[in-house]
């Protein structure tokens, strides 16, 4: 077990695409599977491995991340000595200048007790087991393991995520992006093992020299300096940096066969739970290939959808390839194709809404300039 | 210890014979009910939201299930820093080691217990009854008719009377006779096994109950009719909310098809009183092409894709194609196999149907126990 390693979950993703789902929570806090945040499956991964210092880098206004976190016991780290912590971004874009925010907080590295720390985002949905990311980090004796998983569906997805240029060894030779001109890619899964003293040596480093204000963009320039090698993910693997990502990450996760490759026994997905009451299927429901939250109320028709928590559907409503948030309501007679609802929207009875397969058309919840639900 | 005005006392520790196979290896009060929820829920649940956070369960009969299940009481908000939710099982002490011998005597041998929080008040509750009540319109009741004693009471038809404590009162809910499964009652007001007594009072009373052979230190059948008898003030609260005690597997089925009907009595939804429970982290359940769920209560963990009609499944169920499921109560992790028809049963934990066995038929109520197996093409009946 992982206790001698900490983790480092670095919220700096990209939402510019997925901007409909962000808008009034961070990319980490978008709902996701029925019941679950998008941060879960990271988190459920370090906690399934062992890991007991957790540490999230984090924007400003993550209000919905905070209470989705709790003091963290749902992943079982609410733990008496670290556990899990909060850490805010300052007004600096992290996307740009993370640096800035870890060197601020360089105490908190200095002073955990673990030998080893793993560097990792939120968005790459996937069960991996890290006692083997850290197995074949200290077998191979890298300075740097970065875990990857091979792909040949890179034309279609993973479009814009890093790639990992290996040579016949398994050394990093460079990174670059997927622009969908290849089937086959290494697709970086921004998981980054390392000694901690070296974390902190690469973070002081870009502080002195000032040359990086990105801790992967001073590993990815090191390569030369560095034992830097992959590690190869053969798990389910998915990239939530777009909204067309989401959407068809989604719909893919209502394949019983690919559902179960994330959903695993031995390793479960760990989220916030409530005390929400049975799905009731009333008179006139049809449901086929869904998800379907507690607390579901189906009186009409849900097919090729997701239902979170304490969804209604009315009399005569059809929902169709959609996703719909916890607490929305479809209308009696309601037609929905295509649409995601967000959490506590009312879909008003005989409304019909059609997005498109490949771009789903959103409802956002109500704006208020004082209450952020 | 910090004074409290009030401490429950739950008996959790009965053998509850009459549910056979589904207490063979756990206590009644831990046995799964209504897709997601123990017994013990409702009570736990009750007393949350009650404000009352001080609280021993007394347990003896299988109790690890329930141990487990209660932990430190967190689920409901019972994990506090100034009390919260104990478990109370049999101790060793200088003079002895016994068991309980009856409820009275569970709570007897706790009085240290109680008495460390030196309440005006102790409630005594069951562990095994399906009903939300808030425990503090009951104890102001108390208070007001300057009762020592106050028995909560539910109105029965008569011909069902006798299968209960009865209790007669006057105008103002005194009760002058108390008799325990009358042969011919003569009033409707049965005992729901609830009781509020001023700690004073009650501590005397379970003393003497304990210096007396042929006492069966038993609430219902010693400590009443001696208070009665004594010339205690004893009064009737009555309640008219749901309270269903699922003692038998019929009354178990009969409270989980309860949550089915449209008056829905119980209303679990209710958001000003929620019934909370342990939460398995499950993925949302799987309803699959060929699946078809009519009327039915569905939980997470579940992956669905036969028939299901009229009724309750509980965490992690999967259902086969082409299986059918009807007027019927499906414990946790159970796995039903292509092709079985279950009617009318009830399906207990782990249990596993292989395909084209056959469960019941539709008359009597059908149990099937705990990690049993039926095997292709065997009517369980």
């Amino acid at each position: 077990m992982l206790k001698k390693c900490m983790g480092v979950i670095n919220l700096d993703e990209n939402e510019d695409m997925i901007l409909e789902l962000a808008r009034n929570r961070i990319l980490a806090s978008i709902p996701i599977a029925g019941r679950y945040r998008v941060i879960d499956f990271i988190l459920s991964s370090m906690s399934n491995a062992g890991i007991e210092n957790v540490g999230i880098f984090s924007k400003m206004a993550c209000r919905s991340l905070t209470d989705h976190l709790g003091d963290g016991r749902p992943w079982d780290l609410n733990r008496r000595v670290e556990g899990i912590r909060v850490f805010n971004f300052s007004t600096l874009e992290p996307r740009v200048d993370d640096v800035y925010s870890f060197a601020n907080n360089i105490e908190y590295f200095e002073r955990s007790a673990q030998e080893y720390l793993l560097l990792t985002s939120s968005y790459m949905i996937c069960n991996i087991d890290f006692n083997e990311v850290m197995d074949f980090h200290q077998q191979s004796g890298n300075d740097v393991t970065i875990v990857y998983k091979h792909v040949d569906d890179a034309s279609d997805n993973f479009f814009l995520c890093e790639m990992l240029n290996l040579d016949e060894d398994g050394y990093v030779e460079g990174i670059g992006r997927n622009t969908g001109t290849n089937s086959e890619a290494n697709i970086c899964m921004e998981m980054y093992l390392m000694k901690k003293a070296l974390f902190i040596d690469i973070l002081t480093e870009c502080v002195t020299s000032g040359r990086f204000r990105k801790i992967k963009n001073a590993v990815y320039n090191s390569l030369n300096r560095y034992k830097v090698r992959g590690f190869e993910y053969k798990g389910y693997l998915s990239c939530i940096n777009s909204l067309h990502a989401y959407y068809m990450a989604s719909m893919e996760l209502l394949n019983i066969r690919v559902h179960k490759q994330l959903f695993l026994d031995e390793r479960p997905i760990y989220t916030k739970t409530t005390t929400e009451i049975p799905a009731k299927y009333l008179d006139g429901n049809v449901v086929k290939n869904s998800m379907i939250g507690n607390g579901a109320i189906i009186e009409g028709s849900v097919k090729n959808s997701i239902l979170f928590r304490k969804v209604h559907v009315g009399k005569g409503a059809s929902v169709n390839n959609s996703i719909i948030f916890q607490g929305a309501v479809v209308g009696d007679g309601s037609k929905l194709n295509s649409i995601i609802v967000d959490k506590y929207v009312d879909i008003e009875p005989g409304k019909e809404l059609k997005g498109d397969k490949n771009m789903p058309f959103v409802v956002n919840k109500r704006r208020e300039l004082i209450r952020e639900v | 210890m910090k004074k409290r005005d009030i401490v429950a006392m739950i008996l959790a520790g009965g053998q509850g014979s009459r549910l056979g196979v589904f207490t063979q290896n756990i206590a009644k009060p831990a046995v799964p009910f209504g897709g997601r929820y123990r017994i013990i829920d409702f009570t736990l649940s009750n007393c949350s939201n009650s404000g009352i956070y001080t609280l021993g369960v007394l347990t003896q009969y299988m109790p690890m299930e329930l141990h487990t299940h209660i932990g430190v009481g967190s689920p409901w908000d019972l994990d506090r820093l100034n009390g919260g939710v104990f478990i109370l099982p049999p101790h060793q002490k200088a003079s002895g080691a016994i068991w309980y011998q009856g409820t009275a005597d569970a709570v007897y041998q706790n009085i240290p217990f109680v008495e460390a929080y030196k309440p005006n008040h102790v409630l005594v509750l069951s562990g095994d009854h399906i009903y939300k009540m808030d425990y503090n319109e009951l104890i102001t009741f108390h208070k007001k008719k300057g009762a020592q004693c106050t028995i909560a009471v539910k109105d029965v038809p008569l011909s069902e009377a006798s299968r209960f404590g009865i209790m007669d009162t006057n105008e103002d809910l005194s009760i002058y006779k108390f008799e325990e499964k009358p042969r011919h009652p003569t009033s409707t007001k049965a005992s729901m096994g609830i009781y509020v007594f001023d700690w004073s009072f009650l501590k005397e009373a379970l003393m003497e109950d304990a210096e007396n052979p042929n006492s069966e230190h038993d609430f219902g059948k010693n400590i009443i009719p001696m208070l009665l008898e004594s010339g205690g003030k004893l009064y009737a609260y009555p309640f008219n909310g749901y309270w269903k005690d699922v003692g038998t597997v019929e009354s178990l089925w009969e409270a989980n098809m309860d949550l089915l009907s449209e008056e829905d009595e119980l209303n679990l939804g209710d958001p000003t009183w929620r019934i909370f429970s342990l939460a398995q982290g499950r993925p949302a359940q799987y309803i699959g092409n060929e699946a078809k769920i009519q009327n039915s209560i569905v939980v997470d963990g579940c992956e669905i894709h036969g028939e299901v009609i009229h009724s309750v499944l509980s965490t992690n169920v999967k259902i086969e194609k082409n299986a059918k499921v009807i007027d019927s109560v499906i414990m946790p992790d159970v796995y039903i196999g292509e092709n079985v028809i279950v009617n009318k049963a009830i399906v207990g934990s782990n249990a596993v149907l292989r395909k084209n066995s056959v469960v019941g038929n539709g008359r009597k109520i059908v149990a099937v126990g705990l990690y049993e197996e039926v095997k292709t093409g065997i009517v369980a009946n």
